[in-house]
């Protein structure tokens, strides 16, 4: 990472957000100080502060435009920015994914194998091999869109994506890995499928991972999937 | 208490409060009214908070059976609204009785309307609000719109209110031409000068895809510097986002929380309403205004509803 990647640069996003943005690429350190900020945030909220919103490179905050000026917001945040470290540990946790790789639940394996020159065993070891930082969450509620172990890097998207995506399925796309959960249109190569919900509004944690963690996949057979789904 | 019966859904009729922050970074859209003036006023109206839940329609409006005696009020869309057969009166409270039938037809002068029952709408609210994702399939009844046969249940109310009209001035009309004021930005470096000024000196037409997601216009193409693809980003209601092939897209209530496309502008709240009620065929142009200009309006809306208050409840 280069000094300069962390130096922001705001923006208006209408008349209710600020948008900082840092060195527009994607980069683990660049989202991580990202995560960061936003734990400074939680520590030192502000009157008229709605939500913030991180992704790879930037950040947007969302404030009440009847109690702060933009001009309050950005002073705000330089303020945020000038006490948070690029090196700070991040309070995340790791959470575990079972997946139940290639097959029927994984279609694409053989596919994401063979554009890489590896066996598909060694996709999957190198899939679990590393913890996989969230650097946010979209498209679908709960979908985390998380940094894939570098050996895996560059798989195309399919050119022309699926109608339906069912829920659980696990993809690979450029240097990013994820997981779709809820059943969605989707472009991306499917190499297996989690037995968990990543969303259910109806549970007490509706998230199952939050922008920050870390995913460490490990991969189940067949059986252990149909027993966890079965629950 | 069980207040309405649903005879007919309409086109697409949802329940809606004034929407669901602090869950862009779990992947939620907002969701919440695509006109939220004319939601608070109904809201008003009915003697509620102004965040109470109340149904949205959007072009074509449903057939309600009353269950018991309360206060409703209609605004936004107009659309030939009757009551047991003769003319319904929208911007004001009128008082319904057990079996009467209210009926909506379609949507005269523009796209959502607003019927606010007194005491509010009753369903859970998930994630801190009542309003209806049909993609995270939350919100209103079974996060999903009306169908027929649905019983839309209210909270009672401290006391029905009279049947309150609101002065003129109020009432929101919908022309077929409307000038959005915009924040030029975030992305609006990623445009040619050619391309801005084709974007503030065009009028574009709204095209049939519109929907709570986003409003796709027709028009003059919009030229990118180099291409319009960015690093996937939040993006913020009111958002124009311009694709490849150059012709706008502005995003709504039920917008993704996130998107990979160069955004030149962003309407300014107080105009988000007049968007979303030009339906398709209608004309938008788009004039560029500061942040300061932005917040007198903003802060012009929030005094109308001060200021409604005082003249129609205080004594």
């Amino acid at each position: 990472m280069d000094k300069t990647d962390l130096t922001p640069t705001y923006l208006p996003s209408g008349d209710r957000a600020v948008l900082v943005q840092f060195a527009p690429k994607i980069d683990a350190a660049i989202n991580r100080y990202i995560h960061s900020l936003c734990s400074k945030i939680d520590d030192n909220p502000f009157k008229g502060l709605i939500e913030y919103q991180p992704s790879y490179s930037c950040l947007i905050v969302h404030y009440d435009p009847m109690l702060l000026t933009y001009n309050e917001v950005t002073a705000y945040l330089e303020k945020i920015i000038s006490i948070t470290g690029s090196d700070e540990e991040l309070s995340s946790s790791v959470v575990e994914i079972p997946v139940c790789y290639g097959g029927d639940h994984g279609p694409d394996l053989p596919f994401v194998a063979a554009h890489l020159g590896r066996s598909e065993e060694d996709v999957v070891a190198c899939h679990t091999g590393e913890n996989c930082l969230v650097c946010f969450l979209g498209f679908t509620p709960g979908f985390p869109l998380s940094q894939a172990p570098e050996k895996l890097a560059g798989v195309p998207r399919l050119e022309t994506p699926r109608t339906k995506v069912p829920a659980g399925s696990v993809g690979v796309v450029g240097n990013q890995t994820g997981v779709y959960p809820i059943s969605s249109p989707g472009g991306w190569r499917l190499i297996g499928r989690t037995p968990l919900k990543l969303y259910d509004p109806g549970r007490d944690e509706p998230f199952l991972v939050k922008p920050g963690d870390y995913i460490r996949f490990k991969a189940i057979s067949a059986e252990e999937y149909a027993a966890i789904s079965a629950g | 208490m069980q207040t309405f019966k649903v005879v007919k859904p309409g086109l697409f009729t949802t329940i809606q409060d004034l929407g669901r922050p602090g869950y862009q970074r779990f992947g939620l859209p907002t969701a919440g009214p695509m006109d939220s003036y004319s939601l608070r006023m109904a809201n008003l109206l009915a003697g509620n908070d102004l965040n109470a839940a109340a149904l949205e329609m959007a072009f074509a409006g449903a057939t309600l059976e009353v269950m018991r005696q309360t206060v409703v009020a209609l605004t936004g869309a107009s659309m030939q609204a009757a009551l047991n057969g003769a003319n319904m009166p929208a911007w004001q409270g009128v008082r319904v009785r057990e079996g009467d039938r209210l009926e909506l037809g379609s949507a005269v002068e523009g796209v959502y309307s607003y019927l606010a029952v007194a005491g509010g709408i009753d369903v859970p609210p998930v994630f801190g609000s009542r309003s209806t994702d049909v993609l995270a399939s939350i919100g209103g009844i079974e996060g999903r719109p009306l169908k027929s046969g649905d019983i839309v249940e209210t909270y009672a109310p401290e006391d029905l209110p009279d049947e309150i009209m609101l002065k003129q001035d109020f009432i929101s009309s919908f022309p077929p031409k409307t000038l959005a004021r915009v924040i030029m930005g975030p992305q609006d470096k990623r445009f040619t000068a050619a391309g801005l000024d084709t974007f503030l000196n065009s009028i574009y037409k709204v095209t049939v895809n519109v929907n709570r997601i986003g409003y796709k216009l027709e028009g003059p193409q919009i030229e990118h510097l180099e291409g319009a693809d960015i690093i996937t980003e939040g993006q913020t209601p009111g958002a124009i986002q311009v694709p490849r092939d150059g012709r706008p897209i502005i995003l709504l209530a039920d917008r993704g929380s996130v998107g990979g496309y160069t955004k030149i502008a962003v309407v300014i709240s107080a105009d988000i309403r007049k968007v979303a009620q030009s339906g398709p065929g209608k004309e938008i142009s788009f004039q560029a205004v500061d942040l300061e200009t932005a917040r007198r309006a903003y802060r012009e809306e929030e005094a109308i509803f001060m200021l409604n208050r005082r003249l129609l409840f205080e004594p």
